[in-house]
């Protein structure tokens, strides 16, 4: 190295690169690539497999449920909240200004067209995974009648919005559709 | 350089093992001679006790795992099967589940008293940022084994855990699905954590490795947290240390055993005892003891991401404390403000517990902000600035010769040029 050029090449002060610096970095390159390549079928692995994406829809019958009434049923292993309101409530829950929310969304957005009656939502607190209480008539539904979590205190009105606590979102809506109108499909 | 070890053993068998893998001699110069401040008090015990704590958890573990069914429909029943029908089983797991929460009592004295006399001060920074992975690697540990048992409590604790994770903006939602390997906890979750529980103390035993190796290099800290200067400031480990151990272990035991026989339960939450049930929260989700304080400083902050990131931080700062903690003197004993901030640290953590225990309603919630405050306070605030402004007490000049009346005296400036007298 002592014969090096002077310094044309900008960037290379004093250090010259190889053949064997090249040969360095393709092989570690070379070696990154292949650990990745292994280990990614041990990462993947723990991904939901086959038989538990399987089991990713439910049919619900809505008949037996009366206004004000709601149900839980299971999909892909969580509860799913299915309720029947009644007018009056749909009408609080239509009447929200936007601005009150933590979580702005419109009761419209939440429930099919032509279905305002119908509530589908998941019944697990956005805080931190806990079921919400309220399905039941002897169970407490919170100041806006709607659900109340027991773990951290988070409050959901009847449209499923989070209204107070530490939940960051709304209870979500699973894609679901109606299958005449006394049934639907989740999933 | 290969070469055969010369070894000074006697008996030829130890000799020519010693010989080719002078293990012995190892042995002998770690555990057997090695020089040791001779000044510790029984806090110094504690390092000993968690590491016999981990010898016998992984011993109960192995045997709790040749009766143990790491399935959703069988993992309930198969716990109950441990404690009516196994030989010993209740023996087992009552040992394994208390062994967990002794495991615990004994690594935090075992921290606030490297906090105290400030262990984690140079040169044993390593060491000590070795000491916050085990204490991560063993919460991790912990909270996966409850989870086994597959009860109310299990199954609670698992799901609000694990959607910790829920709120890493963006990646989130598919990282939370990733560790449970489906939509819910649920089998794959249960089956991967019992795999993990069987790995974690082995990964366990090897970082414990790392943080005796270190320590053997950097020596052991002191109660006056002062360096030894020379051989009359030690002790060789074996006999004073290994008897003053096996004092502690007595004592330990002591512990231990009541709480097996006599209180197995205390620390068990009834909740427990009911089968997992997807469908139902129970009213109170509560972590195990020594979960409360991070749990409280979770439920502190308004805020669900920055609840996670508080909680997670509590541990991350213990990671720089030795760099956050400017003052050079180590032990509190000659730190007069310091002393008395550490109680207040001990006990804002206490009350972050208590904290944590009850509904985050009324007095709790003003208690656990206040106690939350305090902690980063603490370690981010009050440590970098008390060590510029603090006027330390004077230091002895060796453990031999501590300051005491007739005792050599303080350390006056420029005394540090005194011969040393013969003692």
């Amino acid at each position: 190295m002592a014969n090096s050029m002077p310094a044309t090449e900008a960037g290379h002060h004093g250090g010259d690169v190889t053949k064997r610096d090249f040969l360095k970095l393709v092989a570690g390159a070379g070696a990154a690539v292949g650990v990745g390549a292994i280990a990614w079928p041990l990462i993947d692995s723990m991904n939901p497999s086959a038989d538990v994406l399987a089991l990713s829809s439910t049919t619900v019958d809505l008949a037996p449920i009366q206004a004000g009434q709601a149900i839980t049923v299971v999909w892909r292993g969580k509860p799913v909240f299915v309720r029947r309101r009644t007018p009056d409530e749909i009408k609080t829950a239509q009447s929200v200004a936007q601005n009150t929310l933590a979580d702005p969304a419109l009761d419209s957005a939440r429930v099919k067209p032509g279905k305002e009656e119908w509530l589908v939502v998941v019944g697990i607190c956005t805080h931190l995974g806990c079921v919400p209480i309220g399905n039941k008539p002897t169970e407490a539904r919170g100041d806006f009648g709607g659900w109340f979590c027991p773990c951290h205190g988070s409050q959901y009105d009847v449209s499923g919005r989070v209204r107070h606590g530490p939940a960051p979102g709304n209870l979500a809506v699973p894609p679901y559709a109606f299958d005449g109108d006394t049934k639907i499909k989740i999933g | 350089m290969a070469g055969l070890h010369k070894s000074e053993f006697a008996n030829p068998v130890v000799n020519w093992i010693d010989t080719r893998l002078p293990i012995f001699t190892m042995m002998q110069k770690e555990y057997g001679v090695f020089p040791t401040p001779k000044n510790f008090n029984y806090f110094w015990n504690f390092g000993a006790l968690a590491m016999i704590n981990l010898v016998i958890m992984i011993a109960t573990g192995i045997f709790l795992a040749m009766n143990y069914t790491p399935h959703v429909s069988m993992a309930f029943d198969s716990v109950e099967r441990i404690m009516r029908d196994v030989n010993y089983g209740w023996l087992l797991r009552y040992v394994h589940a208390n062994g967990a929460s002794m495991f615990f009592i004994v690594t935090y004295i075992h921290i606030f008293r490297g906090l105290y006399y400030g262990s984690y001060k140079a040169p044993r920074e390593l060491l000590w940022m070795i000491g916050v992975v085990i204490l991560l690697v063993m919460m991790a540990t912990a909270f996966m084994g409850y989870v086994l048992p597959w009860g109310q409590m299990s199954y609670w604790g698992a799901t609000v855990i694990t959607n910790l994770f829920s709120a890493i903006p963006v990646v989130g939602e598919s990282v939370v699905t990733w560790l449970w390997g489906g939509f819910s906890v649920d089998n794959p979750t249960l089956n991967r954590f019992f795999s993990l529980h069987f790995l974690l103390p082995f990964v366990l035993v090897g970082v414990v490795f790392l943080h005796v190796a270190a320590l053997h290099i950097t020596g052991s800290n002191n109660p006056l947290g002062i360096d030894v200067k020379s051989p009359q400031d030690t002790l060789p480990f074996h006999p004073y240390y290994t008897m003053k151990d096996s004092v502690g272990i007595c004592v330990y035991l002591l512990v231990f055993a009541a709480l097996v026989f006599f209180a197995p339960n205390l620390f068990m939450a009834a909740e427990n005892y009911i089968p997992a049930n997807p469908l139902v929260t129970p009213s109170e989700i509560v972590p195990e003891w020594y979960f409360l304080p991070f749990y409280a400083i979770l439920r502190s902050v308004p805020s669900k991401l920055g609840g996670v990131l508080l909680m997670f931080g509590a541990i991350a700062v213990l990671f720089v404390l030795p760099w956050l903690d400017t003052s050079p003197v180590r032990s509190s004993k000659f730190r007069p403000i310091y002393r008395n901030f550490f109680w207040v640290l001990l006990v804002a953590v206490v009350v972050l517990g208590l904290v944590g225990a009850h509904r985050p309603e009324g007095v709790w919630v003003v208690l656990g902000r206040l106690a939350t405050f305090y902690y980063f306070f603490h370690f981010l605030i009050l440590l970098p600035v008390l060590g510029k402004l603090e006027r330390p007490l004077p230091l002895p000049e060796s453990i031999s010769r501590p300051v005491m009346a007739g005792g050599g005296g303080p350390l006056p400036g420029g005394a540090a040029a005194k011969p040393m007298e013969k003692i």
